[in-house]
């Protein structure tokens, strides 16, 4: 196993709603090692995000520290980036113009910038829409987009909340197989939350799961697939269905509990 | 096509309704009639009175759109990111935006003179608070995740200004300017009623002045024609400006 990347170190996180405060999550301590894709499942409401925005550093921890490769994180975590339910693309701006954004940023010449946009094009398989508007794409196509201007700006570590939760099954089967292949070629170490548990079993390396509010780590599974995993053919694998039925039954009884409200 | 049939067949009613009531029903005094409105403004047209008229006015108003749109936009979009500036200043602008702009006008008299500029300055101010309003409004309602997103990827604040501030704000400037259209125009013929030698609302106040109730209808008439040419304007502009949104308006909904 490489060296740490994020380090979750006793965190605890309370939020002021109005006049009662919610303690979102509590006690939670793992670490996410170089090139490992990690999912993180848990019930809706249970401080999944909050853990992803703490890495990004958008929000402070209220107890306990995060660090990035040793170090506190205090600011904005540039060297992470997100990828969330919304893809967050910016409507007056085509296809190219979306993924150049980052790259405009960064500065680069103009030559480099519409030389790198037009491979990330036909790596995400976008090609022939290069002028359109996001409003003009379909949601898998915005999708697309969106993880295209991800690898743009090239981050170490992604952090990807439910990105794929508004697709439909086809769809997401399709990205999932993109975005591990695509996380495993360039050795990114991913943080993926999501409330699907065959998505968590299936795109993972390692599996954090959590309790409903104040979220808690319930277990960290080993998921014992292979790291070039055919997702396609999981269904009949059987280290896979007796995965996700032992996840399931972990998670079901909270969701009786709440009445699959958050807690 | 059997829409604009009806509109003509309900114009042709009330033009020919009107030229039969005037005079029998109601004095020619009080509302002219049909063919000497047309003749009226056949010899403005051939005089080319008109032109010279409806160019001053269209100029303060267009100059007075310019101006208090510009003005608008960059206030809406400083306030909108400097939200302690804004805090400070928000009394005194709803103060302000509060007092009906035309009781302006004679303090610009003082200032400016009863030439252009003070109908510019007026028209001005009037389209400075509707686009401020609008802009502000669009600037504080810019997605608080699309800039984490994108300072996330090192974005400075001049960078958030430029790819994500200013873009979302022009939606929302039209937006403004669209609603400014008939202030403007009001702005510039209040300015001419009150006090001028030119303009179409000088060319409405004459007419008036000499009991000329056809003058007083085409002079209204012209005025009508200019802020359609105006809203046009406004409307082909925002269209040049954000093909995202024709984009969007002709995409197909589905749900």
């Amino acid at each position: 196993m490489g060296s740490a990347v994020v380090e979750f170190e006793d965190i605890g996180k309370v939020f002021d709603a109005g006049r009662r405060a919610v303690r979102a999550v509590e006690h939670v301590d793992f670490r996410v090692y170089d090139g490992e894709f990690v999912t993180i499942v848990g019930p809706s409401g249970c401080g999944k995000s909050t853990l992803l925005n703490m890495a990004a550093g958008l929000l402070q921890p209220t107890e306990g520290t995060v660090r990035y490769r040793g170090a506190p994180v205090t600011g904005y975590n540039l060297v992470t980036g997100y990828m969330t339910q919304n893809d967050h693309l910016l409507p007056w701006r085509d296809v190219v113009g979306n993924i150049a954004v980052p790259l405009e940023i960064k500065r680069l010449p103009r030559a480099r910038i519409r030389e790198r946009v037009q491979a990330l094009i036909d790596l995400v398989g976008l090609t022939g829409f290069e002028r359109s508007y996001p409003a003009q794409l379909s949601g898998g196509m915005r999708k697309r987009t969106a993880l295209a201007r991800l690898l743009a700006y090239d981050p170490e570590t992604f952090l990807m909340d439910e990105p794929f939760a508004a697709l439909d099954a086809q769809l997401r089967v399709n990205m999932q197989i993109e975005v591990r292949r695509l996380c495993r070629r360039l050795n990114k170490t991913v943080l993926f939350v999501t409330h699907d548990l065959d998505e968590a079993v299936a795109l993972g390396d390692r599996c954090v799961v959590f309790s409903p509010r104040p979220g808690t780590i319930r277990k960290i599974i080993d998921i014992p697939l292979a790291p070039a995993r055919d997702l396609l053919r999981l269904r009949h694998d059987p280290a896979y269905v007796a995965l996700t039925a032992e996840l399931w039954d972990m998670i079901a009884p909270s969701f009786a509990a709440t009445g699959g409200e958050p807690g | 096509m059997r829409l604009n049939a009806l509109r003509i067949l309900l114009f042709l009613v009330i033009v020919v309704s009107w030229e039969l009531m005037s005079g029998p029903v109601i004095a020619e005094f009080f509302i002219s009639r049909p063919s000497v409105i047309v003749r009226i403004l056949s010899d403005w047209i051939t005089n080319g009175s008109i032109f010279f008229h409806a160019g001053i006015t269209a100029g303060e108003a267009f100059s007075g759109f310019l101006l208090g749109g510009f003005a608008g936009m960059t206030a809406g979009i400083v306030l909108g990111r400097a939200r302690l500036l804004a805090d400070v200043v928000d009394p005194f602008i709803m103060a302000f935006y509060s007092l009906p702009k035309i009781a302006l006008a004679p303090l610009f008299i003082l200032w400016f003179g009863i030439g252009m500029d003070m109908k510019i300055v007026l028209t001005g101010t009037v389209v400075f608070f509707l686009v401020f309003l609008n802009t502000y409004t669009g600037v504080r309602s810019v997605s608080r995740e699309l800039v984490a997103i994108l300072s996330l990827m090192g974005a400075k604040e001049r960078h958030l200004l430029a790819k994500v501030v200013i873009p979302s704000a022009v939606t929302w400037v039209f937006a403004g300017l669209r609603i400014s259209v008939p202030y403007a125009l009001i702005g510039a013929i209040v300015g001419e009623l009150i006090a001028s030698n030119r303009g179409l609302g000088f060319v409405l106040a004459d007419a008036a002045g000499q009991f000329d109730t056809g003058g007083v209808f085409a002079a209204l008439i012209a005025i009508m024609l200019l802020a359609f040419l105006l809203n046009t304007a406004v409307k082909y502009t925002e269209r040049k400006v954000m093909p995202w949104k024709s984009a969007d308006e002709t995409r197909e909904v589905t749900i």
